[in-house]
């Protein structure tokens, strides 16, 4: 009876929802052409670098769509740098090196500082429409958002198994066949989940880079980042109109985490490498309603194939297909003229980079580089305390929450959603509440960089503690070690490397917070505190160049060396010494 | 042995047309250092149509990468490939490579997986899967065209893997240890089916080229055979194998052969009187003088089980009895015989392993004594632990870096070769409590020099 009972209920859904999702596709594709239009229409229309902002709640879906949009693109341009740069890097081995250490120290560069820049340069670029600003704030975006999408595409590739790439070259598959039978479907985790991460960094920045003043010129975009900030620094503050934008901006994130990230991740399961079958999956509902509508499955899936096979038919009869290409080939004829176009280019660009700087740097006193040089100390020991806080709590939580799957199962999906919520969008509230208790930026900013950085601590201690086998936990239990035998033996050398990769992703992050932290204008004021931040922050607000650069480069300068000498020796030692193996 | 064996020369003459034929192909590496590091002497080497070739050699010698380069997916460093007397790089070659690990796509379905070669040449899509499917068919997986490959045991796995190869009727079918990730009866049914294929002349293929280090599997499979030697490769011997199919394991003539590879397996150093007078012709361009012997890579506790083991059978017995009743791969058995080779522990005769007096006492000793016997046979016989031994003793604070000898042990071997070097150097320098090595640091310390840790590889 009850067989038959859930036999029924299944053939109502299979009948049900196709006819639904099928309507609702359409919906929204109508939406998006419509959303387009109105994208064009703004984006060609005269500059108007500072928009009024509407505090009304009826202006907010479109301010929010107009983030969404810089964000998308954002990402897309992202995706596509990533996929060309890392495949460029895997599969020339004379630029290799090069290409990686130059993204090991493209990663460490404060995004933020780039900001008059960039801004300045869009805007002389496409003149006489508002595509100039909005493609400054995008390239923003991206540099936020590439590095380590294009890290993570290029290592991927490398890790592909010798055997299936030389399967694939025995068979002679076109570059094509290749990239889509073997090199995107094992990257595809890994992209999947640096784009997670990618897109929450995009939030942060956007929220940061819709309005900004630089030098004596105030430029502000229609968008969510923007109606937060000025609903903040309103006077008085416009509690309603915060309290919405958050919301809203919580409901997008939950959104996204729940229509693109869950159902991918689901989807991508079938790209693991591994050869046997694992026994935890992720479940979406929304992949399995996709997958059932008769539009979405077939549809696309027949107009992409008409034209696969062309390009599989006319690939098939070039020169390249027909005869087996070594997989040892490093003679390639071109490649040495490659490097050493490279090469003069790069001396090129060093030179003129030189000449500019030296002209810039000038009219820089002793008194100037004095301060940058004190404000990288008290960067340093702030960015130091808010990693011990985090830590402190962090690892407790963590371990906490990975001996028990129970609460993990409830609180991972929520803690991932909080860590995407941008600090930067909460600041605003956290500071308003710290300066009606007396405290001022030197605790905010901490306590910014603290909101910003955390997470990355916590998810790592979480996983670290969820993958310490219970057989020596049981040991640990057995043989009756005390608490403090317990976390000393087993849990902390357990969590050792999890910890230092969430330390290095953590410690990053708060050196480009520290921008943001440290200089802060709110309702009229401007609050700020002695910190690099704070001096790149104001350089880009009075238009001092030459601080700027030399702030920016001291600041990638130290992230960079630290990440040499601290972090990198902790990673090997976690790698060698501290790692579970089966 | 005079009517299994004949020489290749005698039999695949001038006339015949070779499918694929290497001409003094060597495979080197340059080092930074002007030395390189010869991995494939120059060697001859043809394919011809209608015979399975089996390539056999001790790990080390280059199997795989002869087969690499033979079929067009390594370039040789030096020497030419021809495929019908065309230059590989340029010809349109028809090959298949059935690998070890399956290499199989896990992304794509059983179905996809063997279409993906089909789709490469640009076949229609309903050919393609007509094609497949009866490919499917003949290799027994009827039914689990739309499986993914994790869903299915190794030895399905590797069915999709010749499905794979044989869809696109290659003319030479090469083959890497295609059995060795298997387990015994699965790897058994697999070869008597491929033999099936081939004697029906099921598939199109005109010629089979096999890497394996099983010689049983060689024995039973092909036509002709191949030895490599080793540092560098080298054919050591190349020969017709003249028993009927099916082959009888037990058969007199099957075991007389098995102990012949054996023997010439076993005996790197002596010369062959069935060896063509080419393969020994000086193919040592590019060679230095070697200082440091090769070390093999054994545990000491391996060493001293194989010793008891020997004992137990009165001193002497034959390797290929040893492997089996230690059921041990010859493969992995072969590294313990050579350290205690080299270690003056025991000789070896025609294929017999016979136990020397220092054996006798390293093996019955009790472990101190047994550690004692250890350390005198590796200082006598081991160059590189009397260098470090000596270089502790001379420095004051007796602690050395280890790149110091790994830099010399640079100059003969690969870079990874002179990591394993260095690591059965650790291995034994710690059994035999010469020194010991601080793992972190990456130095050598004299034992005490060190604080009380005992990392003990002994078993």
């Amino acid at each position: 009876m009850k067989l038959q009972q859930n036999y029924g209920r299944t053939l109502i859904g299979v009948r049900t929802w196709p006819f639904f999702t099928d309507l609702a596709i359409a919906g929204v594709g109508l939406a998006l052409f419509f959303a387009m239009v109105k994208l064009g229409t703004y984006w060609l229309a005269s500059p108007m670098p500072a928009v009024e902002i509407s505090h009304s709640v009826r202006a907010l879906p479109l301010y929010a769509f107009y983030s969404i949009a810089r964000i998308g693109i954002a990402y897309f341009f992202s995706l596509v740098f990533a996929v060309g740069y890392g495949y460029v890097a895997a599969y020339n081995p004379r630029i290799e090196g090069w290409m990686i250490a130059l993204l090991d120290i493209l990663q460490s560069i404060p995004v933020l500082s780039f900001l008059p820049g960039v801004m300045l340069a869009m805007i002389a670029l496409v003149p006489g429409h508002q595509l100039g600003i909005e493609l400054g704030s995008i390239l923003l975006i991206f540099t936020g958002q590439v590095w380590n999408m294009a890290f993570s595409f290029y290592s991927s590739l490398k890790s592909i198994p010798r055997e299936m790439l030389e399967a694939s070259r025995i068979y002679r598959y076109s570059a094509w066949q290749r990239f889509w039978q073997l090199e995107m479907p094992s990257a595809a985790i890994g992209l999947i989940w640096n784009s997670i991460v990618s897109v929450a960094g995009g939030w942060f920045f956007l929220i940061t880079c819709e309005m900004f003043p630089l030098g004596d010129r105030f430029f502000r975009l229609p968008g969510l980042g923007s109606y937060l900030q000025t609903a903040a620094s309103a006077n008085p503050v416009d509690v309603h109109a915060l309290v919405w934008g958050l919301s809203l901006l919580v409901l997008i994130i939950v959104a996204t985490d729940q229509l693109i990230w869950r159902p991918l991740i689901a989807w991508s399961d079938k790209f693991k490498l591994e050869q046997v079958e694992s026994s935890t999956r992720v479940a979406s509902p929304m992949l399995a309603l996709i997958r059932r509508s008769a539009v979405l499955a077939k549809l696309p899936a027949q107009a992409w194939e008409s034209l696969d096979e062309r390009i599989y038919k006319k690939l098939a009869r070039t020169r390249a297909a027909q005869v087996v290409q070594p997989v040892d080939d490093e003679t390639k004829p071109d490649g040495r003229m490659l490097q050493i176009g490279i090469a003069v280019f790069a001396v090129l660009l060093i030179v003129w980079g030189g000449f500019e700087g030296y002209a810039m740097l000038k009219n820089v006193t002793w008194g100037d580089i004095k301060l940058l040089f004190l404000g990288a100390g008290a960067t340093f020991l702030r960015v130091n305390a808010a990693l011990a806080i985090a830590a402190l709590w962090t690892i407790p939580a963590g371990v906490a929450i990975g001996f028990n799957p129970r609460l993990a199962k409830f609180l991972q999906p929520v803690t991932q959603i909080a860590a995407s919520v941008p600090a930067t969008a909460l600041f605003p509230v956290l500071l308003l509440g710290l300066l009606r208790y007396g405290g001022g930026l030197g605790i905010g900013s901490i306590a910014l960089m603290l909101l910003g950085t955390q997470w990355y601590i916590l998810f790592n201690v979480i996983a670290g503690a969820m993958a310490i086998p219970s057989d020596l936990k049981e040991a640990a239990k057995l043989y009756k070690f005390t608490r403090w035998q317990t976390w000393t033996t087993l849990i902390l050398p357990g969590i050792f490397p999890f910890l230092i990769t969430g330390m290095v992703t953590a410690s990053g992050g708060a050196w480009n917070a520290s921008i943001v932290a440290e200089y802060f204008h709110i309702g009229d004021r401007t609050l700020e505190t002695l910190g690099l931040g704070a001096q790149i922050s104001a350089a880009t607000d009075q238009g001092r160049f030459s601080i700027l650069l030399l702030a920016t480069i001291l600041m990638a300068l130290i992230v960079v060396t630290i990440n040499r000498l601290v972090w990198r020796r902790l990673y090997r030692l976690a790698e060698t010494r501290y790692k579970l193996e089966g | 042995m005079e009517q299994t064996i004949m020489d290749t020369a005698k039999l695949a003459g001038p006339g015949t047309e070779a499918i694929i034929r290497a001409e003094r192909i060597e495979k080197y590496y340059a080092q930074p250092s002007e030395n390189r590091i010869q991995v494939i002497a120059p060697t001859d080497l043809s394919i011809v149509s209608g015979e399975i070739v089996a390539l056999l050699g001790p790990s080390g010698s280059g199997k795989s990468t002869m087969l690499r380069m033979l079929s067009g997916l390594s370039r040789p460093s030096a020497g030419k490939v021809y495929w019908h007397g065309k230059p590989i790089g340029d010809a349109e070659i028809n090959v298949s490579i059935v690998f070890q690990s399956f290499a199989l796509f896990p992304w794509l379905t059983v179905l996809e997986n063997v279409e993906a070669p089909l789709k490469a040449r640009g076949v229609p899509p309903e050919e393609r899967r007509v094609c497949s499917m009866k490919m499917l068919d003949t290799v027994g997986l009827d039914g689990f065209e739309a499986a993914y490959p994790k869903e299915l045991s190794g030895g399905m796995r590797q069915r999709v893997g010749f499905a794979r190869a044989l869809v696109v009727e290659p003319e030479v079918l090469f083959m890497d240890e295609p059995f060795s990730a298997l387990d015994v009866l699965t790897a058994e049914n697999l070869r008597s089916e491929l033999l099936e294929l081939w004697a029906n002349k099921t598939m199109p293929t005109k010629s089979v080229f096999l890497v394996t280090h099983n010689i049983e599997e060689a024995v039973l499979l092909a036509d002709r055979i191949i030895v490599l030697g080793r540092n560098p490769g080298y054919i050591r011997t190349d020969f017709r194998v003249q028993l009927a199919q099916p082959r009888d394991r037990k058969a007199e003539a099957f075991t007389q052969l098995v102990d012949y590879i054996y023997k010439v397996l076993t005996r790197p150093d002596v010369s062959l009187e069935e060896a063509p007078e080419a393969v020994r012709s000086p193919w040592t361009r590019g060679q230095r003088k070697t200082k440091y012997k090769m070390l093999p890579h054994a545990r000491p506790g391996g060493i001293a089980g194989l010793l008891e083991t020997l004992i137990d059978k009165g001193g002497r017995d034959d390797i290929y009895r040893l492997a089996d009743d230690l059921a041990l791969e010859i493969d992995d058995l072969l590294p313990i015989v050579d350290a205690a080779q080299l270690l003056g522990f025991l000789t070896i005769e025609e294929g017999d392993a016979t136990i020397t007096t220092q054996g006798t006492e390293f093996a019955n000793s009790e472990i101190l004594r047994q550690k004692e016997v250890f350390r005198e046979a590796v200082l006598e016989h081991v160059l590189l632990i009397r260098q470090i031994e000596r270089t502790l003793e001379a420095k004051s604070d007796h602690t050395v870096n280890e790149d110091y000898f790994l830099d010399m042990l640079d100059d003969q071997f690969s870079e990874e070769e002179s990591q394993r070097q260095m690591e059965t150097v650790i291995a034994w320098g710690r059994h035999a409590e010469l020194f010991d090595f601080d793992g972190n640091r990456r130095r050598f310390v004299l034992p005490d020099a060190l604080e009380e840790e005992e990392e003990g590889d002994d078993d």
